[in-house]
């Protein structure tokens, strides 16, 4: 345990903490955006493995990274207007359409993998950059200006998707849909083209945290989200709504999966200790979510479908 | 969830019009036909043939005794974890824990048969598929007590529950359940005789599992619609205010239903160790290796069935022929076996999807009998 508590180990692990939890921040804010809109989307793992997939088949026929984030942002695009066709339209009941759309992109992500590429082929992933000047202070500079170009578009994501919730008028669109859809109705706001967009936004960035993972570690591999989609749902709870908790669960759990690994590399842990340390984020989840679902209350109207003949 | 709605056993069948009782039967049959057509599209997209797939996929469905014993086989776990789910889902609970719940049943079980391998087959058979039920009770409980107790939703505690399922899976048989030996393989050693299924007549590998579940569902029928525990369920399902009023006990019905939801997913899990054929537990290739995604696919066969115990038996035959001929489709042209992972998803996305228009039309055609008559 000695060789975990020094300098090097510890900014080590924070930076990586911090790398770790792009993918959790980026989707779970999407994440948030449909659900206070009132859509729940469980889909989110499935099309995290569709993003991933499309960047890294782009990064390995075109050398391009920003293609293949944009591959993924479409894809995610596209995915979502399933998703929203399926539940907006259609009214399907969201928990399980969802699980759906998850087994859909295990399944079709390792399908077009081992059909397209067959071997477990690296890529040229994101390379960290400098930020100019903050870069160069000592430990703080390493921890938090070390990163890949999507580690900063995550946390840029943050008060993005805060004003736009709250200081813009579609952001009042998607509150008040995701509290009182017959109000806006009576108001002229379309409920079906709001809650659209709001999935649109969620399942697009959804894509881009996959990618932001694939694009991080270079590989494509079955499964390679491995439950980070379902975690990044639980993140919504954990921060109450808000893009600041999300952040703050983002980057506990970030740091939390950041701390095993290095105890991994270290060998602190090894063998059968790895299962505990592998459920250790979704026992977390649970722990957390009883603390923190009595004083919140989530959006009135998540879950469920709006029909004005109803 | 609007499940009263989707009662299909309130539609009435001896008042004229013939098609009434078909009605509710038609729509989700037309969006598996819809997601086969999909299907049918990625066939193409890899560069087979549809045609040639789909008839494998039948042929190895019910192409022969074995086959349809196969099919039987396949859809027993997702039978029992479907009826589970009609009781869940009648109190208004969302169960997505069944792949958690299986995976503790077939612990239980197995414990149970490494404990106790020498008694006499009649009281360990039984007993083994009490200890699954166990298992996945505890397993349902705890999510259900966290709803009920904590406020904590069920839909995220129950996902959160299968990750941690999975995990204690794989540490026993890394560690204290694996077979003793050279090679490290995550296994247990072969259980006891004694707890094997025994087959039933016939010449096919169908098994006593068959009757358990078929036995299970009609036990679920008669809770849900005969017993006065049942009939606080559905009120809770209906409206947990009106119940509360009533002076019924709301949050120990959330639990009693997620528990009677996990004990039938627990005893899936027990019929998936003992009746399988290497009568082992085996943890290699992962938790979803083991349960086949028995935990999800349930849901959508006891949606399929109408939330109605007795119509999931049907409905888990249509879907586990589809999986089992599914994988004489992979092997006859040749497609990897993600290919049904993927096509599971989407006819999940199309059965969920189609379960509205199927309420309205249930509607029209009940109207369509009041109408009749009225005149």
């Amino acid at each position: 345990m000695s060789e975990f508590f020094t300098t090097t180990a510890i900014v080590a692990t924070l930076a990586s903490g911090i790398r770790l939890s792009a993918p959790f921040l980026i989707a779970a804010l999407g994440e948030s955006v449909g659900q206070r809109a009132g859509v729940l989307n469980l889909g989110v793992e499935g099309v995290m493995l569709i993003g991933a997939y499309a960047a890294y088949k782009t990064a390995l026929e075109t050398g391009n990274v920003l293609a293949a984030v944009f591959v993924a942002i479409l894809m995610g695009v596209l995915m979502g207007a399933i998703y929203a066709f399926i539940t907006v339209v259609m009214h399907a009941q969201q928990g399980i359409s969802g699980i759906g759309i998850y087994l859909f992109g295990l399944g079709i992500t390792d399908l077009l993998f081992q059909k397209q590429v067959g071997t477990p082929k690296p890529i040229d992933g994101l390379r960290s950059t400098s930020v100019p000047l903050l870069g160069d202070i000592p430990t703080v500079g390493e921890i938090f200006f070390h990163h890949n170009l999507l580690v900063y578009v995550a946390y840029l994501l943050i008060p993005v998707v805060w004003f736009v919730v709250n200081r813009t008028t579609f952001g009042l669109n998607i509150r008040a849909v995701g509290e009182t859809p017959e109000a806006v109705d009576t108001l002229g706001v379309s409920v079906t083209w709001t809650r659209v967009s709001a999935i649109l936004i969620g399942n697009a960035l959804a894509a881009l945290a996959g990618a932001a993972l694939a694009l991080e570690i270079g590989i494509f591999q079955y499964n390679l989200t491995a439950g980070q989609g379902f975690i990044a749902i639980a993140l919504v709870y954990f921060g109450a709504w808000r893009p600041s908790g999300i952040m703050a669960g983002a980057l506990l759990f970030g740091v939390v999966s950041s701390t095993v690994l290095q105890w991994k590399t270290l060998g602190i842990v090894s063998g059968s200790a790895s299962s505990f340390t592998a459920m250790a984020p979704a026992v977390l989840t649970i722990l957390v979510l009883v603390v923190v679902s009595r004083r919140i209350g989530q959006p009135s109207a998540l879950t469920k479908p709006f029909d004005r003949s109803d | 969830m609007t499940t009263e709605k989707l009662d299909t056993s309130s539609v009435p069948s001896s008042t004229g019009l013939w098609y009434v009782p078909f009605v509710g039967l038609v729509v989700p049959i037309l969006a598996v036909v819809a997601a086969l057509a999909v299907g049918a599209v990625l066939l193409l997209a890899l560069g087979a043939s549809p045609l040639t797939g789909y008839a494998a996929l039948i042929d190895g469905a019910v192409g022969d005794w074995d086959a349809v014993a196969d099919t039987a086989i396949k859809s027993m776990p997702m039978l029992l974890v479907g009826v589970g789910i009609c009781i869940a889902f009648r109190t208004g609970v969302i169960n997505i824990g069944g792949e958690g719940q299986i995976i503790l049943g077939a612990i239980f079980a197995t414990v149970v048969a490494l404990a106790v391998p020498d008694l006499p087959s009649v009281l360990l058979i039984p007993l083994v598929l009490l200890a699954g039920a166990v298992g996945g009770a505890i397993w349902g409980a705890i999510p259900g007590a966290l709803k009920a107790y904590a406020g904590v939703s069920e839909i995220l505690s129950t996902i959160m529950m299968n990750i941690v399922a999975a995990q204690i899976l794989s540490l026993l048989l890394q560690d204290l359940l694996i077979e003793e030996g050279a090679i490290k393989i995550q296994q247990t050693r072969r259980l006891s005789h004694n707890a094997d299924l025994p087959l039933l007549p016939g010449g096919t590998r169908l098994h006593l599992g068959f009757l358990v579940a078929l036995l299970v569902a009609v036990i679920a029928y008669l809770i849900i619609y005969k017993t006065s525990l049942g009939f606080r369920l559905r009120a809770v399902g209906h409206s947990p205010d009106a119940s509360r009023y009533a002076g019924m006990q709301v949050k120990r019905s959330v639990v009693q239903a997620l528990a009677l939801s996990g004990a039938c997913a627990g005893v899936a899990g027990a019929v998936m160790v003992f009746g399988s054929i290497s009568h082992r537990l085996i943890g290699e290739g992962g938790a979803t290796a083991f349960t086949q995604g028995a935990g999800f696919n349930g849901i959508v066969v006891a949606l399929f069935g109408g939330l109605h115990p007795l119509y999931t038996v049907p409905a888990s035959f249509l879907f586990g022929g589809m999986l089992i001929g599914g994988i004489e489709l992979q092997r006859e042209l040749q497609v990897p076996a993600a290919l049904i992972v993927a096509l599971n998803g989407v006819v999940v996305v199309f059965v969920v999807s189609s379960l509205r228009l199927r309420t309205k039309l249930q509607r029209w055609s009940e109207d369509a009998v009041l109408r009749r008559g009225r005149k």
